[in-house]
């Protein structure tokens, strides 16, 4: 009988390995071969006879408009994930110390832009940006005002998820006994606590900003993918490059994120067991 | 560690209401120095709040809080100077244990050398010097409530405030830690506010046992007093077990079921009463008359708990009675059999609510 039931297990361990597999390559065949296709054009030459080349990609360093756009990007990406940082991560740890009947208008108004399309955010900005652009700056970095707009509902569940996972209330009673003022409580307390769901929303926040293109073309900013847009009328093969080179940037920031995520707050199973021993004695 | 004296610490006609909710009613309370007073109550009485203004967690709607002669009533938490032990786990998770009790010393500019020695020192104090370099997740709940202890006591405050510590542990971790509580208190010499729910945890650390009920004191003594001369009612049923049997004052003292005892209070009014009789006041007659009376009833139940063993009898008419003795009085008497009881002329407690039952 024993025997039986061990061979209908290994049975069963062997099909989920296989069905494990094939669900593993055909995801990774999803994901790569586009990539794959994206590159195989990048290094086309001009006619079908012609060696591969790398051309496409070393341009990108001569078209001076990309550059600043990519430049541009980067840093309404840093601004954008900045500013919503300092705007949530207070205020969401706030509203869980004091205001808790708060919590659920803090999370309507965040949402919210999730319901709006684009289009309409941008008919609402157009006035505003007007009025930025004579009163204060027509800097393409302004942006970074709607953005932090944009990136409200992913961020705002990345840090829900990650305040859920401690007890704010006690932790932070516990630092304020023991002499802390609320800075140090939310720098040297709360923010260590939710590194990873900070690096989650900086991320998500990094990933919009560097793949939008409806705000910024429409209240007339050229943004990386703006760029990428007019490029592809004149140069597809620089274009496409572009687009693989922002991809593979995403698919870096999302490896470290993992990596840095894997190396925290891991129990030994040592340290288990010593737990569980001590406990009894 | 430094042995040092306490401080005084008063509460005075504290208030706080949370909306039409009043958590504390005029609470006062001294604690002198040194001393460890144990606030006990039933959920929602007002002593965790009590605790909380203290520590400056929450602002009173009236009132003063007086530590060492200073009011401090609108000082902040960060400013009060008092250590804190919360019920749920409070290590700072990305800390290990030594850093967690550092915390509080980093917090008032001592040098990182000097800071890791006294974290060492009173993690030492509390039986954890090997685990200096976990984490709390590499801890028990036992071992992180011990940390959370050293932590609160690095600081040398001048009150240590416990806020139910003890109530997310086992039963024999819970106390073990009780114990270790009162050694550390009692070799630091500081003064001590202790909340919890478990009156057998209040009077077995305390030096004097505040009873609340719904925001005030309802009686303020030694562990001894509160539990053989409660001042109340409230205090007699909700500190151990009381039997409520119906009865009637007369001149000085009361009758219940044919037996006259003595009361606490011996100017209560005349007529009928519900008399708290404690079950170890309550015991087996051993002269074998198991004639109808009063006092003869059935065994129904007899639950053994260690070296005394208490016995449920019922006297007919709805009434039931815990007896507890010891285990060896018990033997004998298992359910079904017919027994005699008799009251020890301790005196009693009057409360004036129509029906008798047993308050289990």
């Amino acid at each position: 009988m024993a025997a039986v039931t061990q061979s209908f297990q290994r049975t069963r361990r062997q099909k989920l390995q296989v069905f494990r597999a094939v669900i593993f390559v055909v995801a990774g065949l999803f994901f790569l071969v586009p990539l794959f296709a994206m590159f195989e054009f990048t290094t086309r030459g001009r006619l079908l006879t012609d060696p591969r080349s790398l051309d496409a990609w070393k341009s990108i360093a001569t078209y001076p408009d990309l550059i600043a756009a990519i430049v541009a990007s980067v840093e309404l990406a840093a601004i954008t994930s900045f500013a919503m940082l300092v705007l949530l991560v207070p205020t969401m740890v706030w509203v869980r110390l004091r205001l808790r009947r708060l919590n659920r208008i803090i999370e309507f108004i965040c949402l919210l832009p999730l319901t709006i399309p684009a289009i309409v955010l941008v008919v609402g900005l157009v006035p505003m940006y007007q009025w930025m652009g004579i009163n204060f700056s027509d800097s393409i970095l302004t942006l970074a005002f709607a953005y932090v707009v944009l990136v409200l509902p992913y961020c705002y569940r990345a840090l829900d998820a990650g305040l859920s996972a401690i007890d704010v209330k006690t932790l932070s009673e516990a630092a304020r006994s023991l002499g802390a003022s609320w800075f140090t409580v939310m720098v040297q307390v709360i923010v260590p606590n939710i590194s990873s769901a900070i690096l989650n929303a900086c991320f998500l926040s990094v990933a919009l900003v560097l793949g939008e293109y409806t705000i910024a073309q429409n209240l007339l900013y050229n943004n990386l993918q703006v760029e990428i847009a007019l490029l592809g009328r004149a140069n597809a093969g620089v274009s496409i490059a572009v687009s693989a080179a922002s991809l593979l940037f995403a698919f870096v920031l999302l490896v470290l994120l993992s990596l840095f995520n894997r190396g925290r707050g891991r129990l030994r199973l040592d340290d288990l067991k010593q737990v569980m021993r001590t406990e009894r004695g | 560690m430094a042995e040092r004296a306490g401080v005084e610490v008063r509460l005075e006609n504290l208030q706080r209401r949370y909306g039409p909710v009043t958590a504390l009613n005029d609470l006062s309370l001294t604690i002198a120095p040194g001393e460890l007073v144990a606030l006990l109550g039933p959920s929602g009485c007002g002593k965790t709040t009590a605790l909380r203004l203290l520590a400056g967690l929450e602002q009173a709607d009236g009132g003063r809080v007086v530590i060492g002669g200073a009011d401090v009533t609108t000082v902040p938490a960060n400013k009060r100077d008092v250590g804190m032990v919360f019920q749920a786990y409070s290590l700072f998770p990305h800390m290990v244990a030594w850093e967690n009790v550092a915390f509080g010393l980093q917090m008032r500019k001592v040098g990182a050398a000097e800071r890791k020695r006294r974290a060492l020192e009173v993690l030492d104090l509390v039986g954890l010097a090997p685990y200096a370099n976990r984490y709390a997740t590499q801890l028990s709940g036992g071992q992180q409530q011990r940390v959370a202890l050293a932590r609160a006591l690095a600081i040398r405050p001048k009150v240590l405030l416990l806020d139910e510590p003890l109530s997310a542990l086992d039963a024999k971790v819970r106390s073990r830690l009780r114990d270790e509580i009162r050694r550390v208190q009692l070799e630091v010499g500081i003064t001590t506010l202790f909340v919890t729910h478990d009156q057998e945890e209040a009077l077995a650390i305390a030096d004097r046992v505040g009873v609340m009920n719904a925001g005030h004191l309802e009686q303020l003594g030694p562990p001894t007093l509160v539990y053989t001369r409660p001042a109340t009612p409230f205090v007699a049923e909700f500190v151990g077990l009381t039997n409520r049997l119906s009865g009637e004052v007369k001149s000085g003292m009361v009758e219940v079921r044919g037996t006259q005892l003595p009361l606490v209070q011996p100017n209560e009014p005349q007529g009928p009463a519900i008399a708290l009789v404690r079950p170890e006041a309550v015991s087996l007659a051993t002269d074998g008359n198991l004639a109808d009376g009063p006092l003869v009833g059935t065994v129904i139940a007899v639950a053994f708990l260690g070296a005394t063993s208490r016995v449920t009898v019922d006297l007919g008419g709805g009434v039931t009675v815990l007896a507890q003795m010891p285990t060896s009085a018990a033997a004998g008497h298992p359910a079904g059999t017919r027994v005699r009881l008799a009251l020890r002329d301790d005196p009693v407690l009057i409360a004036r609510e129509e029906k008798a039952s047993v308050d289990a």
